[in-house]
């Protein structure tokens, strides 16, 4: 049906005439127009919660005050910002603070004190409890850790 | 590169066939052929509730933290204020080109053999876009919205027996709160859009299949003086125009006068003074006050029946006037439907306006 295609070499179609491309340069600019003045607002409108969760994720500390912390040979999950984080309180007495996002695909970490170790279910990942240094399994990197610094009243987590 | 891409997609979804079909349809061409773009006004900002309102969903929380939610998008997120100003303006001003689409179509006598469905199915449409009205109107839950959503709902209490228990399962509860709202809620973005769209594809195929109606002056004329233009290019393209304006008038509104947030609704707080509802209700609710001022004590019931009766008796008559004035051989009856189009249009202005004076 459709053999008829657009030849431009067809005789006595002399292509666009300058006022027809007039016409449709400016529609089009026109349009473009009202699609930016439309299309601004709504991707701005849309993109507004990640303004927020970027403001959340801008902090630099956040305090932990005394009663919430874990008693020895347990951790606690807490928010940094927006990032799901681990505080472990050792044995000795000792505090080390986590990025609790397994850095082979982003599933939660959890503390075995059992085991004795940080380990990831969604793929067996395995990271050393002190360090955070990644042992076995997947995770490509260690888990980022933070400053613990202890007072009298609360515990400081703040960015290493 | 550009026609190879059309031929393939026409080859096989037959874009042609549709274009040739838009060529060969025509509209009647004639001075009131304005009249002909208040649908097509409507359709327009009906696409912008639907687009705007899922964008409100992208944020709206219905229940509890609606109030909140609200003020979130009003306050806090980016353009949230021109989104939801936007939405509020677009669906007043779609009530206002379906109510001027109505009465344009009375007075061309669009009703008449074979467009009687359109007509009904036109009616629906409008009863319809009142009901998302309403139920929009409620969804922030602002002082405003509390109060004219609760004297809506105390109207149907006035029918004996089963009143109550209508007013009741509305409500979700004995009274006005976050039941209410869930409601409301699923009524406004669930059952309303799934019961709207196939009667407004009704209506869009019957005005396709009669086309456009022609007034009585243009009937008269012998069929050679009548003039008409192709629907494609030239009418769309009118068409496409007048939304363009629609859309430029509607970005001035919602951008010049953003929609306003009360304070949130607090069933502790008394009215607050010269509370009425939308303007597309204030002719029953003007109504309802006049007669109650003639009718008090224990007469009161009598002049609450007399409103709503009237309005719903005068609604019913207004979708029966295929029936009397069917066709155009009958003179006596064309002129009379004429008038009651002119009483009706008249009497809702004068109420409405009446209302607005009252209340300052
Ligand atoms: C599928 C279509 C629609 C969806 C998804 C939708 C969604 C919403 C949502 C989520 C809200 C609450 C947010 C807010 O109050 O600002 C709302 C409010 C509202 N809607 Fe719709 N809507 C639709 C169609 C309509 C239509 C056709 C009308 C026509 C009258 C309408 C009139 C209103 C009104 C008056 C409000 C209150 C606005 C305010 O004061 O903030 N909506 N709608
Ligand atoms: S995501 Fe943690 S091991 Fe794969």
């Amino acid at each position: 049906m459709s053999d008829k295609r657009h030849d431009p070499a067809e005789p006595g179609k002399k292509g666009v005439s300058r006022r027809e491309f007039a016409t449709k340069a400016g529609v089009t600019a026109v349009g473009a127009c009202y699609a930016a003045a439309f299309g601004y607002p709504i991707f701005r409108y849309l993109a507004s919660p990640a303004r927020t969760y970027a403001e959340m994720a801008a902090i630099t500390e956040v305090p932990i005050p005394r009663e919430k912390v874990p008693g020895p040979g347990s951790a606690l999950m807490f928010r940094f910002g927006t990032r799901p984080t681990m505080l472990i309180h050792h044995e000795d007495g000792s505090m080390v603070c986590f990025d609790a996002v397994c850095t082979h695909l982003g599933c939660t970490v959890q503390f075995q004190p059992e085991e004795k170790r940080i380990h990831c279910a969604c793929h067996g990942g395995t990271y050393d409890m002190n360090t955070g240094k990644n042992i076995a399994g997947p995770p490509p990197k260690p888990l980022t850790p933070y400053q613990v610094e202890v007072t009298d009243e609360q515990i400081l987590i703040k960015r290493a | 590169m550009g026609t190879t891409v059309l031929d393939w997609l026409d080859e096989r979804l037959g874009l042609k066939d549709i274009v040739a079909f838009a060529k060969k349809k025509t509209v009647p061409d004639h001075k009131y052929s304005f009249w002909y773009y208040w649908g097509g006004i409507s359709l327009f900002f009906f696409i912008v509730q639907v687009v705007s309102g899922i964008l409100l969903l992208m944020y709206y929380q219905p229940g509890p933290n609606a109030y909140d939610s609200v003020r979130q998008i009003t306050y806090e997120v980016d353009f949230g204020w021109l989104i939801r100003s936007a939405h509020s303006w677009s669906a007043n001003l779609m009530i206002l080109a379906l109510f001027i689409h109505m009465f344009s179509v009375f007075f061309m006598k669009a009703y008449r053999r074979p467009r009687e469905f359109g007509w009904w199915s036109g009616l629906t449409l409008l009863g319809l876009t009142m009901v998302f009205g309403f139920s929009g109107y409620l969804l922030p839950m602002d002082e405003l919205a509390y109060f004219a959503t609760k004297v809506g709902l105390e109207l149907p209490k006035t029918l004996p027996g089963v009143g109550a228990v209508i007013t009741e399962l509305v409500q979700g509860g004995p009274e006005i709160g976050s039941t209410t709202i869930q409601r409301f809620f699923s009524l406004h973005v669930v059952i309303l859009p799934l019961l709207y769209i196939p009667i407004l594809a009704l209506h869009l195929w019957l005005v396709q299949k009669h086309g456009n109606a022609i007034p009585e002056s243009e009937a008269a004329k012998p069929e050679s003086e009548r003039r008409s233009i192709p629907f494609f290019p030239n009418f769309l393209t009118k068409d496409l125009a007048m939304w363009l304006i629609a859309l430029n008038v509607l970005a001035i509104m919602a951008s010049m006068f953003p929609w306003q947030l009360g304070p949130q609704a607090d069933s502790l707080a008394p009215a607050p003074e010269g509370i009425h509802p939308e303007w597309y209700f204030m002719s029953q609710f003007q109504a309802l006050k006049v007669l109650g001022e003639v009718f008090t004590g224990k007469l009161a019931i009598v002049g609450e029946y007399l409103g709503i009766g009237g309005f719903t008796l005068g609604g019913i008559l207004w979708a029966l006037i295929p029936f009397y004035d069917h066709d155009s051989k009958n003179g006596r009856r064309a002129r009379n439907a004429t008038y009651i189009g002119l009483a009706a249009l008249v009497g809702l202005m004068v109420l409405t306006i009446w209302g607005y004076v009252g209340v300052s």
